[in-house]
């Protein structure tokens, strides 16, 4: 393998010690930066969730204490508000990729939408929160407008802005736009040969799509519902500026980086850990799937 | 685009009156003036969409006028508040440095991996891909602990925190960086232009600052426009490791007023839709990167 491209006719870099230099050098600097700044860090938490921070004995008791029920509650409602949002999102999202693509509406709008969604996508944490506050908040003039123009009292009817679902209203705004990014191209790759010999052998629209263009689109779908589910989880200035009394989990470290509110410093690092072992199994299925998809979806 | 060169080989016949029967949809309209549910529905979900996209926006935008006289708001903030300027520029400088070290540090290991290397690949993709499982929660987290004391303890200075923000966004930019560096290396030959190079004379400096650097521009702008779109906005790293950037200045002006909040989420909206504009331009006729290890 690594002969193969050793010797360039008339190259000049035929030193010694080829192994170290200059290839190895090169991609040195990567390695410590990441090491630094990345793996060691994380590998402080990974080790800090194992000792007991009051004592500096080594422990697994701070795991057990995932199990409590305050902490379950929040790794539940991370989990729902991920689901929820990324389910929805990804259907909406679909839709909206489909009429686009698919569903006759004229072609300045796919460009437009598109431009919308990298933009959407991309427009979260603060200005979002205070987006849908002035919106949908107490005070706020869709609110307001709801009352007193249409006669619909969002709040005397128990709708609240800072709750769960408020929250999930704002992570729509970034969770469905992403879902267009990448179903839009996806729907796009599906060859037009694929829908010719399916209908050349008689199928109807509703059999091409049955057997043929979901089948090739559900690892992006499934995919992206992964991704989305992702997205959400480890979203953190949106709901923090939104709603910091929910606690979800990375309500709740936030609260614990600011000031040790569960007074056991091991117990934050393997709320932490926690986390990144969800992100982990979604982001390694979200691989798998990807690469599924590409099989046929290669653009 | 892509299948769009299959076209081109295939004989004309059934496959061609099907395509064309297809293609012709938006002509039925003025000959059949058949009702077309499809397409209703279509515009029902793209309204639905636009409504959910522009109605914040749109309030927004509305209540930032209302501090009398009409416009006050942003004039209280591009003037007359200090912060704003000073919280902008932090944050684009931040995002400037970070584009730089990010570039210095993927470009040559990207090269490097294409060239010689290979059996890195899968260490290097590894890594970049960490910022996905690691949330900048958690990064930030990770950061402030493993730095608080000795031996290196960044977080007691200023310079400190600013090395430990700016080192974060770069591990952010990661992912996208290097998926578009990577394809952009791809796309050129690197081998014939290394060994042309060489050939000439050129040393491994030369090589990657005169002939790779400016082959990958394309890859680079998009990559680094995302970077700054993403920099710009950022509250979760900023605001723990208490720098005085944009992302934090927002959420604070949103705790204190009422109205100039307003004016600055519309500015920072145009901010993003113009880093977008900007990336959608550099990167016409490439698929865009979907960015997600941004601010959330």
């Amino acid at each position: 393998m690594a002969s193969a491209t050793t010797t360039a006719p008339g190259a000049p870099s035929a030193r010694p010690g080829r192994r170290l230099t200059p290839a190895w050098l090169g991609v040195l600097p990567f390695f410590v930066f990441a090491t630094a700044f990345l793996l060691l860090p994380v590998a402080v938490l990974l080790s800090g969730s194992f000792f007991d921070s009051a004592t500096g004995q080594p422990t697994l008791d701070n795991y057990a204490k995932l199990a409590e029920p305050s902490i379950v509650q929040s790794y539940a409602l991370s989990i729902e508000i991920s689901l929820v949002t990324a389910v929805a999102g990804a259907a909406f999202g679909f839709l909206l990729a489909y009429a686009l693509i698919i569903g006759g509406l004229p072609r300045f709008l796919r460009t437009l939408v598109m431009t919308f969604s990298g933009v959407a996508s991309n427009f979260a944490g603060v200005p979002l929160a205070l987006a849908f506050i002035y919106t949908l908040g107490f005070q706020g003039m869709f609110t307001l407008f709801l009352k007193n123009t249409v006669g619909i009292d969002l709040y005397g009817s128990g709708f609240t802005l800072y709750t769960k679902l408020g929250i999930e209203l704002a992570y729509m705004y970034f969770q469905f736009p992403l879902m267009v990014l990448i179903m839009a191209p996806a729907l796009d790759g599906l060859k037009r040969e694929w829908r010719e010999a399916a209908e050349n052998m008689g199928a109807s629209p509703t059999e091409y799509w049955r057997h043929v263009a979901l089948p090739i689109l559900t690892p992006t779908i499934l995919g992206t519902v992964i991704l989305l589910f992702g997205n959400a989880f480890g979203a953190q200035a949106t709901a923090y500026n939104l709603a910091p009394l929910v606690p979800i989990v990375t309500n709740v470290i936030s609260n614990q980086i600011s000031g040790d509110v569960f007074h056991n410093t091991g117990l934050g690092y393997a709320l932490a850990m926690g986390m990144v072992v969800i992100m982990g199994i979604a982001i390694a299925i979200y691989a798998r799937l990807q690469r599924i998809s590409e099989r046929w979806l290669k653009s | 685009m892509s299948g769009g060169p299959a076209f081109g080989t295939r004989t004309p016949g059934v496959l061609e009156t099907i395509e064309s029967s297809a293609q012709a949809r938006p002509g039925r309209r003025a000959g059949g003036r058949r009702f077309n549910s499809g397409k209703i529905i279509s515009w029902i979900i793209f309204l639905a969409g636009m409504f959910y996209f522009f109605l914040p926006l749109l309030v927004t935008f509305v209540f930032s006028l209302r501090l009398q006289p009409t416009g006050q708001a942003y004039a209280n903030v591009l003037f007359h508040d200090p912060r704003f300027a000073s919280s902008l520029i932090y944050s684009l400088v931040v995002g400037l440095i970070t584009i730089v070290i990010s570039i210095l540090l993927l470009v040559p290991t990207a090269y490097w991996v294409r060239l010689r290397v290979p059996r890195l690949r899968p260490y290097v993709e590894f890594i970049t891909l960490l910022p996905f499982v690691i949330p900048p929660i958690i990064l930030v987290f990770a950061l402030t602990r493993a730095f608080a004391g000795p031996p290196f303890p960044l977080t007691a200075t200023s310079d400190g925190l600013n090395i430990l923000v700016i080192a974060a966004y770069v591990i952010l930019s990661f992912p996208y960086m290097y998926r578009s560096i990577d394809s952009g290396l791809q796309a050129i030959d690197i081998r014939t232009l290394t060994e042309a190079a060489q050939s000439m004379g050129a040393g491994w400096g030369r090589i990657l600052w005169a002939v790779i650097l400016p082959n990958l521009r394309v890859a680079l702008l998009s990559g680094a426009f995302l970077t700054l779109a993403i920099v710009i906005g950022e509250y979760t790293l900023a605001s723990f490791l208490v720098r005085p950037a944009f992302g934090p200045y927002l959420a604070l002006l949103g705790r204190d007023k009422a109205f100039e909040p307003a004016a600055v989420t519309i500015i920072a909206f145009g901010l993003t839709w113009l880093a977008m504009g900007v990336i959608a331009f550099i990167g016409r006729g490439s698929r865009g990167s979907v960015p997600l290890t941004g601010g959330r």
